[in-house]
This record gives structure tokens, sequence and C-alpha cells, in this order.
């Protein structure tokens, strides 16, 4: 259990760190983004509620950090026409909490999103939960899982082609 | 019928569609009685509800159905509203119920689709509870564990619906050591702004991957965007009834390397390799692991493409969505795994493929409502198609065999006879 000072430190720490990754991703700065992730990085976004067996069932994205590499450089590509031109996001994070729930020694934290995509095709409103597992790698905090339940993923939804 | 006639030359002809056709309303609300509401559409998968009193919700068009297996295993297409004011009996995506209880007044319905109970009975003294069952889809059937229903009492067979495109399925199913497809890795559901012709189309073009998907074949280093290249030997097919293929086997045999079509190896899939021998033996699972899985679009809704499966769903003139999930294989589990890794990066809202699938769909959709040109052109190939060894056209990979044979169909079911 950290003390009330140090908990509240690393809240101003992570909370930082949770508004760089969401102005990288409104910004579609990839490589920086890319960046955040620790080596065994697990990005996931499930379809059909937030508790499906990824290794069973479809998920929206179940990436392991060869696939966000492959993600990110298809972003890259200046071909990826659903991106061509970039949708224009900006997105609000809220809700940032420490969990309490066993990490190891990573950090598990949880926040809400809201995100504004406006794009050739309409103004999309996407709302999700996040749940996260931070790390300290060489001093500096990365993720090592992101987890992203959107409000609506049992639902068809449209092409989500930024990252969310 | 002389006015009708002009009126439908007036919008397909053999090498060109009128851009109407995607956008009108009235062809739309057309579409829903003259082939949704009418031909054999196709549901769901029996593997979905594998016990006594499963069931899954489903759709034909914008209607709900309920695909349901009766205590006694018998499968019922059962229209979701109830028989009395038309409230939904079933809210739920999926479960297990030997009944459906309407919210709204209780009425109680079987699964087999039975009134079978309502609340204050003696307000129906003489009723004949069998006058109130659900609705079922007028004509059930299935083939090889894929089940197609009609909402028209009277019609052509299921049989000779699918006529030659049958043999697709029967060679998608020998992928599995017992002959069997699972569907059972849940679905993605993927909505775009485009009329569901535009995704029917595409299906079975050969033309645009090398474009379209130029972003991912690069960066992945993948071996896919030569299929579809000048110079590959695949072939695009129109099997007739709207059903349309790439027949990538060409290809596949000229590589003539088990499990090639699915870049992998026997090494690395020891164990399916192992019970492919063992089920069909060494010469016909080796024959069976380079020709791969069909890529082939059974009209007007089931897409088979090599590794997943998309179900084509029509809401509006300009609101689609595409089920989609990985084919599981009985008896492969090392298959299986890489076959839902594989569907799940490439395919649903954030796949590598259909994103920029979809962004085609939808700009076309808005491209088209510029008046002019007022034709589609589907030209691409029709010097140069031919008839093979069974009597189907085929053409180049590239070529738009697969759109004319749809359109051609098309016509015939939308045209007043």
């Amino acid at each position: 259990m950290l003390s009330r000072e140090s908990s509240s430190t690393l809240l101003a720490a992570v909370t930082a760190f949770l508004y760089r990754e969401a102005r990288l991703q409104d910004e579609h700065q990839y490589e920086a983004w890319e960046k955040l992730w620790t080596e065994d990085g697990v990005y996931w976004v499930p379809a059909n509620g937030a508790d499906i067996n990824p290794e069973k069932e479809m998920s929206i994205i179940y990436d392991n950090r060869s696939r966000i590499a492959l993600r990110v450089r298809q972003l890259m590509s200046g071909k990826h026409y659903t991106q061509t031109p970039q949708s224009n996001l900006r997105r609000l994070i809220s809700n940032i909490e420490l969990m309490d729930e066993e990490a190891g020694e990573d950090i598990a934290v949880a926040s809400n999103s809201m995100i504004f995509e406006s794009s050739l095709r309409d103004d999309t409103l996407w709302a999700a939960r996040n749940d996260y597992r931070l790390r300290f790698v060489e001093g500096e905090l990365r993720m090592a899982y992101k987890k992203v339940t959107l409000v609506n993923n049992s639902k068809a939804i449209y092409t989500l082609s930024f990252l969310v | 019928m002389n006015i009708a006639i002009r009126a439908w030359d007036g919008l397909i002809r053999r090498d060109r569609v009128h851009g109407s056709l995607y956008t009108d309303p009235a062809i739309f609300a057309a579409e829903l009685e003259s082939i949704w509401y009418r031909t054999w559409v196709y549901v769901g998968h029996e593997s979905e509800v594998p016990n006594a009193n499963d069931y899954v919700v489903k759709s034909i068009g914008p209607q709900s159905i309920i695909m349901t297996r009766d205590e006694a295993g018998k499968i019922h297409l059962l229209l979701n509203r109830c028989s009395h004011r038309a409230n939904q009996v079933c809210s739920f995506d999926k479960g297990n119920a030997r009944s459906f209880t309407c919210p709204f007044h209780a009425w109680t319905f079987a699964n087999d689709g039975r009134l079978v109970g309502y609340a204050f009975p003696d307000g129906y003294e003489g009723q004949d509870r069998a006058a109130l069952s659900l609705a079922r889809v007028a004509r059930m059937d299935s083939y090889r564990g894929f089940i197609f229903g009609s909402l028209a009492a009277e019609g052509p067979t299921l049989k000779e619906h699918l006529g030659g495109a049958a043999e697709t399925i029967d060679r998608l199913v020998r992928t599995s050591p017992e002959g069997e497809v699972e569907i059972t890795a849940g679905f993605l559901k993927h909505r775009v702004k485009a009329n569901w012709k535009f995704i029917l189309e595409n299906e079975c073009d050969g033309y645009h991957p090398a474009f379209v998907h130029t972003s991912i074949f690069g960066v992945a280093d993948s071996s896919i965007g030569k299929l579809y290249g000048g110079a590959s030997t695949a072939l695009t097919r129109d099997y007739g009834n709207g059903h349309t293929e790439i027949d990538l086997r060409p290809e596949f045999r000229k590589r003539d390397e088990p499990l090639s079509w699915f870049g992998t190896s026997e090494d690395r899939l020891p164990d399916y390799a192992a019970r492919m021998k063992a089920a069909y033996g060494d010469k016909t699972a080796r024959e069976i692991m380079v020709d791969g899985t069909p890529h082939v679009m059974i009209f007007p809704n089931l897409f088979i493409a090599e590794i997943q499966m998309f179900v084509i769903q029509p809401l509006a003139v300009d609101d689609s969505v595409q089920h989609v999930t990985a084919l599981q294989f009985k008896g492969a589990p090392d298959l299986n795994r890489r076959l839902r890794q594989q569907t799940m990066g490439s395919v649903g809202p954030a796949g590598f493929l259909l994103a920029d699938d979809s962004e085609m769909y939808e700009r076309c959709h808005r491209g088209v409502q510029a008046r002019s040109p007022e034709w589609v052109y589907l030209g691409r190939g029709e010097k140069r198609e031919r008839r093979d060894e069974l009597g189907f056209t085929v053409g180049h990979v590239t070529d738009e065999v697969p759109s004319r044979g749809i359109w051609d169909h098309y016509r015939k079911l939308m045209e007043p006879v």
C-alpha cells in the first residue's frame, strides 16, 4: 500500500502519461505513440462485451507487440486510405484511478475516454473504458497492456482505423 | 410489360449499371421484396446452436430472426415478433431457453414457435392458439451445416439456388479432417454508410487488392498481392444465380506447397497435416492442402473468404453491416488458432484489410451521388471471358466477370415477370 503522498505523486505521473498518450493519438504521432509500449505490450479492443476470451473469440483489435508495430507501419505508409486523409480527433480522458488489482510489478490504472472523430464519412462519437498496466522502464512510464472496452462494442460499429 | 423492360434496360446493361441502383430508396424497398424476402438467404450455422434449447438471434435484411434448436434437436427459424402486438420476444443475442416470454403482455412461445400460454386466458375463450404461433421463415434448408431461409413459400429449392456454387462449400468443409465447419468464434459487426451492393460486388473483385490493400501488403511483406497481379493465373468465375468466385487454385497449384494458401507449411502445423492425411489419405490430403479454401460469394449475403466468413446485412439504402468471424474447422485446433489470429488482424472495423475496403464502399456511395456519368462501368475483361470445362463463365482474376454475373441475376429477380 502506497502512502497518500506517494500515491498522489504516482497518480500525477500516471495522469500525465495518459494525457500524453491521448495527445499523441489525437495528433497521429504514430511513432511516438509506439515508443510508449513495452517490448511485451498487448493492445486489446474486445467485441461483444468486456469479458470475452480473446484467445477463443473475435476481438476488434488483439495485437501483440509485433502486430502493434505492423499497425503503426500501415498508418505510416501513406496509402492506408481509411486514414488518408486522417480523421480529425479530440478525446477527453477522465475518471483516472489507480486500481488495487494485483498486477505484479506493473501499475493497474483505469480511465474513461470520450473521443470525437471527424472523418470523410461523418462525425462519430466514441466512448470507452480503458484498462492499463503501466510499468517504469528506465525511469519512464510505459504501457504493457491497454484494453479499450467501447461502450457500444456489442453493436455494429463503423470503421475504427485511428488509434483508440 | 414494354415499359418495364425499357425501365430495366435503362438501369442494367451487360457492361454497366445505373448509379441510381445504389442510391434510390424505392429500389432498395423493391430489393427487400424481390431479393431478400424471396430468394434463399444465409441465416446461420448449425454449430451456433449445438445443444438442445440453444438459440441465436440472426437476420434476413432488417428483419430479426431467432434461430433455435428445440428440445428434440430440430432447428427452427422464427421471426422475432410477438403474434399479439409485435413486441420483440427475444432481446438477447444468444442463450439457452425452452421458451420466450414477451415482456409486453406475457405471451409465452415455445422455442419451436408454438404459443403455449398468455396472461389472463379467460379473455380468449375459443381461441385457436395454433393460429397465434410465432411466424416462421417460410422455407428452411441447410447445406453442410449452413442454414438458409427463404421468406417465400414457393420458389427454387436451396439445391437449385446454390447450383454449381455448392461445390465450393464441399471444398470448404474438406479443410476439416472431420469434414465440418464450426462457427464458434463470435462475430465482429462492421457497419458502413454504403449500399449493400458495393460490398457484394467487392467480395469477388480481384482488380482492387493490388491498390486498396497496398499499404498492408507492402509493410507485412505479403505474397497475397501477387495473386491479384497482371501475371496471375487465378480466375474469376460466375456460377450463375448471382454466385461468384475468385479461384486462386491455379496459383496455389503452381506453388505446389501444402498450406501455402494460408502462408504456412506442414512443418508449422504438423498435427493438422497428420490428421488430414489420416482422414483423407496422403494424396487427397495433399491436394486439399495445396488447393486451399474457396473465395466465394454466395448470393446475396454469404461470403466465404478463405479463412473467414462474412454475412452481409442491408439495413437501409445507405446503411449496411458485415458480420464476420473466423472459419473454424472441426478437428483442427492448431489451424483454428492461426485462423482466429489472422482473421482478427485482417477484418472488422479495425482490420488491416477491411478498414480500407469499407473506406472504398463509403467513397463509392458518396461518389455515385454525382449524376454524371450516369453509369458504373463494369466492362473489364468482357472481350476475353470464356467458358470453363463445366460451362461457367471465367475471366482473368482482375476481370469484372463477378459483377456482371451478379447484375445479370439481380435483373432476373427484380424484373417483373
